[in-house]
Order: structure tokens, then sequence, then C-alpha cells
């Protein structure tokens, strides 16, 4: 007797599981909490990671991809090695980042840190390093244009401290190799 | 060795075995997946030749019934060999050997070959599951025939019992083997019996005063006629079998001579060595270099700890020797060895604590104010180093804030994986204790409340009700970094609240955390000593931890209370009297029957390597020097193949697994009996 | 001579300059050298895994196998040193995460290969400076060296969250409160605190993102070095020592403080310790200048200067009599096993 489970679209949890590489073991979260409250920027989550993984867990797709949650994860990793469950908590933030951009339910505009890693993503691509200068420029005229006083001001004294160069970075020169890696990468990602 | 087996009778000769072969259905567990009836009358037509007289099938080959029809097979027809194709031997094989038994066959001429845990639950396909079947049972049938009658071992049992480790298990069981008139030898590595539970100061969930409860069975159990107690003592060694084993106790000498020593206690008094100590006091409190360890200690007698003792290190003070009314001391001692005859041997020793700095964030070990549940357990001890104040580490500040940390080291994949057990309703009893005593506000932190016993739930309401604040989230850190008002000169708990969803900070006093119980740190040592596993969290493997919760794999040796795993009082003394009633139900058999199952050495053939001297798993195996052989005791040997699997020279083999009877079965598995068969009738 | 393949990444060569002067400066007195990897690229940082999850693995990869690759003939060293946090840990978990995952790396080699590349999962070890210098230098190596002991300076080890966090391979002494650069300051003469917060999160790319956010993280961890009474503190980050120098103005207008904590990479102390010139150590560079520091404690001149803020007094954690504290390991270290 054979009983094969009727293949059925993916549910939220699992798209999720399947989009963070290596283990994510998020289907182990026991909700106990240890992720809000060792994350150094809950305060300002509209939901903590544990919320959002009941979330994740509850299919709620939409809402979770239009939380702030991702986006005021700072990679500081504490939640992963503190996690009694062992959960790759920062790894499936950024995965949840990638489902966000893509679903275009953070809008860009009104995400700051979207828009940081897009303007970052480009510069990387454009020269093969970051330009932390004009990086900081560049971000603050599309989201910041009130705050650009005392960030150039900032800016001023970073020059004169002599911190960041105000020249843009010179290209690598593997950066058409560099891109056709990248590209290949792209393809094989939309690809899986 | 051959890989042909030796015919036992010419194709279209008569069979010299009349063999009967009965598949079980085991309700659905086989028949979902294997075609029963198909491999009943499969065995009946094409195993004829191997001596196959009759096959049938049965709903539950276990139950009354279906033995009886294995008992009537073998009166009518005359059956010599038996095969049932059912589950695993570990369930059954003793249920068919009885019914053959008593049916007059030699149980050792029946075989049970698995197809349900290793056909019908391993597989989906009905009809490979029913060829798989189909090979099962021909493989049994070709070995069955090459079984041979075997006959039981007996071995007397001696009546005196070894327990080892003096606390509250270790003291239950002795307590109930003395009391039934046997001999006990309780050895302890402490100076005093007692174990953790004479550091305690209340117990759960009843609240009744641990030294009141415990100390009347120390007392038993020192003065019993039956017990010979060994304090400040270890078994270095163990050699022989069940019913028969002989211990080796090493008698750390106490520098203080029994007989005339009265536990007046001037050395300790006098002594101007001061010690923090580790153990008793769990680091709180201190202690002399000699010492009882606490007021109620059993025996009363001190020791003097050599590594901190003045005279030992620096050869001078004396001032114990000097005040001793009775001339007691002895700096003369010399460490003994014991040796002892037992016949039965329980393991009771215990837990250690969590080393609570392995989690840095909770600060144990930098924050004064952090304390372990052990340290909390003394500073509420009316005989501990507070006198049973609730106070902060400088000695005298009472707390208006206190937090009980969940969890700390159990379920938790970084340090331990299993839940402790004990926490959540201990640190409900801190909770409470912190509440009487001192009136400041008491916060919990766990992850799930456990309070699955009798009378711990209520005991959970009523703390509820005194108040105490339950926060349900595992505690992220502690720290004294303060930054928000309110929070200067505090510990403050980082937290997220999970059924508010949102992060706190909660300023406290004091906190207490609820650390995992662990296997003893030399567990795996006395795993070894005593021939025993560890699983791989460390605790000792029982027999089977449903229905056989205080035997070991070894026969003869019993576990009770934590080391076996983290329990609570009730169900470690539940366990001491478990394995007490399973020694005495050893004891009164008088002797015991050990299978015949037993590997043995061709000593013609033996080349005397002694490769199979230090594999044996239970030290069987003697080498005789004089004739550079090896020899196998068969009292000691289990029959676990280790040796035959290793001899280089193929002298070693097993009863029942001889080389003819594994080749055999190979055969039948491949088929190659009905393969030969066929070739031989088209011939 | 120590060989190293080196990896500096962009902070280094630009607003963490200090911290690449002051590490080549170090390499004739400890016999080290460090050979930087031919035309390395970004290694993403925290933001290229946002937009891109399996390309910003390549991006990483790209490093890799450039590491790896022999140059001028000769093997690559088989280590490879980084001094920044995010390029350390993005080198790790790249080789970490193409170890565990054979399907990760396939798919990695399959997009390297479109540029004529490939890394064989673990052929180089990656490991951060301060790792080498403790573990293969050696504590008393360091120490023969120092000429200018930093007596009586009172030092907060700051690490962050990239360097000991996660623990791939354990590749780090510990995830929570790790002991190196203590250990390294006192070899260098300094007495230093002990810091709660010294694995805590600096608010890393949340400047750019929410001031209110990255402002209350960097007030945290300078109110608490303040509070403990240190002279600086000591990193071993770019983008730590950029948020809490650079933005400690901004913070302090924004809660009305006047906090003034410098923010010091450990290799410029060790350079300051064995006697090399400040300025060819990156002095000066910092935003809360350490200058009168230098001039209080050692009498060094560095040439630019800013007035230091004078500290209220602070609270101590006190040493409590009564009970006995839990005995601590003597090293200071909490390993995994006893």
């Amino acid at each position: 007797m054979t009983t094969q489970a009727a293949e059925r679209p993916k549910n939220f949890l699992e798209e999720v599981i399947a989009a963070t590489p290596g283990e994510s073991r998020l289907e182990m979260c026991i909700q106990c909490g240890t992720c809000g409250g060792s994350c150094p920027s809950g305060g300002d989550m509209d939901h903590t990671p544990r919320a959002l993984f009941a979330m994740i867990r509850a299919d709620m797709r939409n809402e979770v991809l239009r939380s702030n949650t991702p986006w005021y994860c700072v990679s500081c990793y504490f939640c992963t090695v503190r996690c009694p469950q062992e959960v790759h908590i920062t790894d499936i933030m950024y995965a949840l980042k990638n489902f966000a951009i893509r679903a275009k339910l953070y809008e860009e505009n009104k995400n700051p840190a979207a828009g940081l890693s897009e303007t970052f993503t480009d510069q990387v691509e454009r020269y093969g390093r970051s330009f932390e200068f004009g990086l900081a420029t560049r971000h603050n005229l599309k989201f910041h244009p009130s705050k650009l006083a005392g960030m150039a001001s900032l800016g001023w004294g970073m020059l004169t401290k002599r911190q960041l160069d105000w020249r843009e970075p010179k290209k690598i020169d593997g950066l058409a190799q560099l891109n056709a890696i990248l590209e290949r990468a792209k393809t094989l990602e939309e690809a899986a | 060795m051959s890989s042909q087996p030796i015919p036992l009778h010419l194709p279209g000769e008569e069979p010299a075995e009349k063999i009967g072969v009965y598949v079980c259905h085991c309700g659905t567990n086989i028949a979902a997946t294997v075609d029963v009836a198909e491999v009943r009358d499969w065995a009946g037509q094409r195993l004829e030749d191997s001596g196959v007289v009759v096959s049938r099938d049965y709903k539950f080959m276990c139950s009354s019934l279906g033995q009886e029809l294995i008992e009537k097979d073998i009166k009518d027809l005359g059956l010599t060999r038996v095969v049932v194709a059912a589950c695993s031997p570990h369930l059954h094989e003793g249920t068919f050997r009885g019914a053959c038994k008593r049916a007059g066959l030699n149980p050792y001429l029946c075989e049970l070959v698995s197809i349900r845990e290793q056909v019908s639950w391993v597989h989906t396909d009905r009809h490979a599951a029913t060829d798989k079947a189909k090979a099962v049972v021909s493989g049994g049938v070709e070995r069955v025939v090459r079984n041979t009658p075997l006959e039981p071992l007996r071995v007397p049992i001696h009546p005196a019992t070894l327990v080892v480790g003096g606390g509250i298990a270790g003291i239950q069981a002795a307590l109930e083997i003395a009391n039934a008139g046997f001999p006990v030898y309780l050895v302890e590595r402490e100076p005093s019996i007692g174990g953790h539970m004479a550091q305690f100061d209340k117990t759960f969930p009843t609240l009744d005063c641990a030294a009141c409860i415990l100390t009347p069975r120390m007392v038993e159990a020192g003065g019993h006629p039956n017990i010979t107690l060994l304090t400040w003592s270890e078994v270095v060694d163990v050699k022989g079998y069940v019913g028969n084993f002989v211990a080796t106790i090493k008698k750390k000498a106490r520098y203080v001579n029994t007989e005339l020593c009265t536990g007046c206690g001037i050395c300790q008094e006098k002594c101007p060595k001061k010690i923090v100590d580790e153990v008793y006091e769990a680091g709180l409190g201190y202690r002399k270099a000699v010492y009882t360890p606490f007021p109620q200690a059993v025996p009363k007698y001190p020791v003097i700890d050599v590594p901190n003792c003045t005279f030992f290190q620096k050869g001078t003070c004396r001032a114990c020797e000097k005040l001793c009314p009775t001339n007691a001391i002895d700096f003369t001692q010399k460490d003994e060895l014991l040796t002892v005859e037992v016949g039965n041997i329980i393991l009771a020793t215990g837990y250690d604590l969590f080393d609570a700095r392995r989690i840095p964030q909770y600060g144990y070990g930098r924050l004064a104010n952090v304390f372990t549940s052990l340290e909390f357990e003394r500073l509420t001890n009316a005989a501990g180093p507070t006198n049973g104040d609730i106070v902060l580490r400088d000695g005298k500040t009472k707390p208006q804030s206190v937090a009980v940390i969940h969890c700390v080291g159990s379920r938790d994949r970084n340090y331990n994986n299993y839940c402790s057990a004990i926490c959540c309703m201990q640190s409900v009893k801190f909770a409470h204790l912190v509440k009487e005593r001192t009136g400041a506000q008491v916060y919990n932190f766990y992850i799930d409340m456990r309070t699955t016993a009798k009378a711990y739930d209520e005991f959970y309401q009523r703390v509820l009700e005194e108040g105490t604040l339950f926060v349900r989230g595992r505690v992220a850190e502690v720290t004294d970094a303060a930054r928000l008002p309110g929070e200067a000169g505090k510990l403050i708990i980082q937290v997220e609240d999970t059924l508010a969803g949102k992060q706190r900070r909660i300023p406290v006093d004091m906190v207490i955390l609820s650390a995992a119980l662990e296997p003893r740190r030399d567990a795996k040592q006395t795993a070894h000593l005593f021939g025993l596993s560890c699983s791989a969290d460390g605790w000792m493997i029982e027999k089977h931890v449903k229905l056989d919760p205080v035997a070991t794999m070894t026969e003869g040796i019993f576990a009770a209370g934590c080391v076996t795993g983290p329990k609570d009082i009730p169900n470690t003394v539940a366990q001491g009297a478990a394995a007490a009633a399973r020694v005495l139900g050893m004891i009164q058999r008088r002797e015991i029957e050990l299978e015949p199952i037993k590997a043995s050495v061709n000593q013609e053939q033996c080349s005397g390597c002694r490769i199979c001297n230090n594999l044996c798993p239970f030290n069987a195996i003697l080498f005789h020097e004089d004739r550079m052989v090896s020899e196998i005791n068969p009292a000691l040997c289990q029959g676990c193949g280790t040796c035959v699997a290793a001899c280089p020279a193929g002298a070693i083999s097993g009863t029942g697994f001889s080389n003819e009877q594994i080749l055999s079965q190979i055969d039948g598995l491949l088929m190659l009996n009905v393969a030969r068969q066929s070739a031989a009738v088209a011939a | 001579m120590s060989k190293y393949s080196f990896y500096p990444g962009c902070s280094m060569e630009s607003s963490a300059r200090a911290y690449l002067d002051s590490t080549l400066a170090l390499q004739s007195s400890l016999d080290l050298q460090l050979d930087e990897v031919k035309d390395w690229n970004c290694c993403g940082a925290t933001e290229y895994a946002a937009t891109h999850l399996l390309p910003s693995y390549a991006l990483v990869g790209r490093n890799l196998a450039l590491a790896a690759q022999p140059s001028h003939g000769a093997p690559a060293a088989p280590t490879l040193v980084a001094g920044c946090s995010a390029c350390y840990l993005n080198l790790a978990k790249t080789d970490y995460y193409m170890r565990q995952s054979g399907d990760l790396a396939e798919r990695v080699n399959t997009a390297l290969a479109a540029g004529g590349l490939h890394y064989q999962p673990g052929a180089v070890k990656v490991r951060h400076l301060l790792d080498i210098l403790i573990n293969d230098i050696g504590l008393a190596q360091i120490k023969a060296k120092v000429t200018r002991p930093l007596k009586g300076w009172r030092v907060a080890a700051y690490y962050g969250c990239q360097v000991p966090r996660p623990d791939y391979d354990h590749r780090f002494q510990n995830a929570e409160y790790p002991m190196q650069m203590e250990q390294l300051m006192q070899a260098l003469g300094a007495t230093v605190i002990d810091f709660p917060l010294k694995t805590h999160c600096c608010g890393g790319h949340m400047t750019q993102i929410s001031e209110a956010t990255s402002y209350e993280l960097i007030r945290r961890l300078i109110q608490g070095a303040d509070q403990y009474r240190a002279d600086l503190l000591v990193t071993l980050c770019p983008m730590c020592q950029l948020n809490l120098d650079a933005y400690q103005v901004e913070m302090n207008k924004f809660f009305k403080t006047s906090y003034h904590v410098p923010v010091i990479f450990f290799t410029q102390l060790i350079g300051l310790a064995f006697g090399i010139d400040p300025v060819q150590l990156g002095f000066g560079r910092e935003f809360i200048s350490a200058s009168a520091l230098l001039k209080d404690k050692l009498g060094v001149d560095v040439p630019v200067a800013e007035e230091a803020v004078a500290a209220p007094p602070r609270p101590r954690r006190g040493q409590p009599e009564g009970l006995p504290m839990p005995r601590m390991p003597r090293s200071g270290q909490l390993g995994q096993e006893e």
C-alpha cells in the first residue's frame, strides 16, 4: 500500500525555509523570545523576530513582508548564537528582505533600509568596491533630504579628517568578470 | 570457512527436520504492507524441500490462541523446528520460545524473524515488501535447521548488594534491602551521606523541611545492622557478573580514628584554616580543613582535607591533634582497599549542577548578585551561611526585587537539549520563599510551565495568588549596564515578554538561575567501570525507559534516581525503592538462569594474539599466559559477538551464531535454497 | 617571518585608514608579512545579501577563489587574514556554508565559472588579525616589544558583533564574552575594565536608516564606557569605530549629552606601546580626539587636538564583602568544556 502526499503549493513557512541558504531550522522555533529580548533594535521593530516567526507559521505572508522587522535587523547575530533551538535567525532576516524587495510590499521610498541596500548593491556592481562617502550622500539625498545639511557637515568633517576619500573609488580590474559571476548567480537564483 | 553450507539432505530425499512456519499479521502492522497469506502459501510450497511441513498465518501470533496453535502443531505433527515471522526478537522471542518449551521442544530450536521492524514498517511497496518477507522467512528456515538444543546456565546469587551513592535514592534503596534482611554496602564519596537533598531547605510542593524528612533516613541507614556504611570511599574496580560481582572500594584516609572520635566538633572549631566549601555550601559558605559537611552528617566523624591542611602542606599546626579530647586525630592513616562480594549493584550517583559561567550573558561569576539555584538553597537554609536570611552577596542587604530565571542550560541546544524536569517547580518554590521571607517583588521568567505531578499545579496556583509576576520569555541577558532611569545600581533583566510581544528591561536586586541538572562530570568513567553505557547527553541508559526504568543493559546492575536523568525527589525515592525491589527479587531466586548464547574459543586455533581481550565489553575473556591462549568465562559472556567478529584466526564462535548458521541464513535470504531445488528438479 | 594573505576591505582603505596604516606599521616589529589579495572586490557588508542572496555568496566566493590562487608561481598562503568585521564574517560564512552545503557550493561555483574561477570550500582558512596576533605571534612576543607601556590607561575593549558571532567552527574564543583584546591590552601595560557591553551592537548601518535607533545604540555603548570610567574604547571593527567616533558628536547633540570617549583601533595602541610615531599610526584622524590622552599619559604630542570634555564622576562596580563570589577560571576564559 503506497500512500503519497498530494502535491500542494508550499506554504510561506516552507518558502522561507527553502530560500534560506544552508539550514534555517525555522520550523524548530519554540517562541521563547530569546531573539526578541536580545535584539538591539527590537524596540523599534513593529513585530519582534519571535512574533514575526509566529506570523510566518500562520501564513500571514503579506503582513510579514510589510513588516519593518527584517529592515531593522543590524546583523549583530546575538539572536543566532543565543537561540536555544539554533534557528539561523539573521540568515532568515536576509531571506525575508529578498522576499520583500521582490514582492514590492515594502515600498522603496518609504523604506530607507531597502534603499540603502539597493544603493550599496548598485555601487558594488559599478565599481567592485563600496564607496562610503558616495553611499552616504546618495542615500541621504534620496531618503533624508532634510537631514542633508547635518550629514553634510559630518561628511565635511570626515573629509578634513581624511577618513573618507572624496574621489570615486577606482574600479577593480576584474569588474567585467565580477559582473559575469553575479549575473550567473542571479539567473541561478531566479531559476530555483 | 566455506560459503557452501553443507546440504542436510539430498534433493528428493526426506528432509531431516520437520519445520512449522507461522506468519503474524500483527493486526494491520504487518498485514497492511505484506501479503501475509501469500507468504504463508509460498513458505508451505517452496520451502517444503527444506523441511517445512506446515505454514500458517494468524492475526496475533503472540496471543494465547496464537501460541496454542504452535504448541498443538508441535504435539500433533511432531515439529522439530519452529520459525515465527513477526516482530523483533527484542519483544516476543521469549514468548514463542516459551510456547515451544511448554510443548516439549527445546526453546532454542525456535527462531523469530522480523517482518515488521525490518519489512512492513520500513517499506511502502506492498509487492516488494511481500517478496522481502519471503526472503526473511526463507533465511529463518535455513538457519533454524542448523540450530542446536541449548540449556541455560545456572549461577547462584550472592545475597549482598552494593549501593553506590548515598543520596536519597541510594539511602532509600539501601534501607529497603536492609529492612528485608539482606546485607548492603552503601558507598559514598563525600564525608557524609545525604546528597543534594541535604543541601536544600524546603522541598516542593508541600514545603516540608528537607532535613526534617531526610535526616531520620540518614540516621536509620547509618545505624542499620545490615548496612555497612562506607563514606569518604569510592568504588575503583568491579569484576564478575550477575549474582557474583567482586567490587574493590577505596576507603580514603580520614585521618580520624573513628573508634575514638566522639564527633564533639572541637577539631573543626579550632582548625585555623578556612576554605570556601564548593560542595555542600555550593561555594557560598566556608568550612575548615578538618570538617563534617553539616551538623547532621552521618557518620558524625570528620575528615581532614589534605590539600588544604596546613600540617600536610607545611608540616606545622597540628591544632586538631593537640586539642582533640580523645586523641582521635591520626595523621598516619593510609587509604585502604576493601574487596566485597555482592550479587547485585545499584548505581545512584546522582547529578551535578550546570556551570552557569558557561552562559556569560547571565553574568554569573561577574555580577555579585546573580546566584545559582544551589547557592539560593544554601541562602534559604537555616543551617546555611546566612542562617536562612535571604540577602545579597554583601551578606546583609535584603533584596526588594528578585528575578528567577528558568531553563538555564536546559532546553538549549547550545548546552543541554533536555528539560531538567525540576526547574519549574524549584523556581516557583524560590518565588514563594523570597516572597514569604522578604516581601520582595518576584519575577519568574519561563518558556513553558511544567507542573505535572501530584499537587504541583496547585502549588503554582498558590504562588500566582501570592503575587509573583510570571513573564513568559527566555531572558536574553542580565546586565549591570544601566541606561534608563531606575536602573542604576540594579541588575537589569533584558527580555522579550512574549505574551505582550514587547521588549522589556526589568531592574532587580537579585537574580536566581535555575541551572540545569547535568550528568556527573565523571559519568563516563563510572559507566566504563560498571560496564554500562551513557546516552549522548551523558546520562546512564536504562534497559527500557518505560518498561524497565531501573534496570540497565548489564544483568545485575540497576540504576536509581538522577543517574539516568533529571528527577524530582518523589520520583527519585520511587526509583530507589523500585531498584531495591528488583534486587530483592533476584536475591529471592537464589540462582539465575543465564542466556546460553555464549562465545567460546577453540583453543587449538587460538594464536594468542589477545586482540579479543580488550575488546570484550564485559571483561569476560581470560588469557592463559602459560598456554598462550584466551578463554571465555561463560558466566560473564553476554553473547554480544564482538570477539567472534574480531578474531583474526576465526577461533571464536558463538553458540546460536555459528558460521554455519549465519551462512545458511544468508543463503536463505538470497533464495539460493529455492534456486538449488529448482535446478535439481530441472535436472 | 609569518606570511599571510590579506584582505583589507573597502573600509580599511577609506574611513578606517588609521586601522590599515597602523596594521601595516606593525609588520616589521612583529616579523609579519601581509600579502594583499590581488584585485579583491567588496564583501557586500550587510547590504548585498539583502537584495540578492545567492549572488552575495558568489560575490564573496570570488575573493576566496582569488585568495586560493597561487601568486608568482608560489602556492597561496593557507590563511586569509581580514581586519574588518564584516569582511571577516562574510569570508568565513561563505566558506563555512559552502563546506556545509554541497548544493550551495555547487551553485556558487557555477556562478564563479562564468568568470573562469573556482573555489574549493575549505581551501583557505579565514582568520581575524587579532587572532593572528594573539595565537600565532603570541602575547609574549608582543610584550617583549613594548617600549612605551600604556601605564595608567583605563581601556574598555569593544569587539562589536561580527567578529565574535556567529561562531562558525568556534572561530572566535567566545560569542558573548571574549577576552583576547583584554589580554592584549594587559600585555601593553594598560588597565582593562570589565566592560559588559563589549559585544553589543554599535548600530551598524542604522545611522543611514533611523537616527533615533542608531543614536540610542551608540549612546548605550558610550554611556557604558563612561560609567566604567574608561579613558577610551579600543576596537577591532571599522564600522564600530566609525559609528562610535564619527557619530558621537551627533549623538551628544541628539541626547544633549557631552560624552568624550575616544575610539581607537587595537593596532594603533600596539604601535603606540611599541614606540611608533602616533601620526604614522593614524592618530589625529579620529573625531573624538585622543590627543589629550596621549599628552597626559605619555607626554606625546599629536598635531590635531581637540578640547577634551571633563568627565562627570561615575559609579563603580564594587567588590562586595560578605558571601564569597563564585570562582572564575584564572585566565578569564570561559571555555565550552571544563
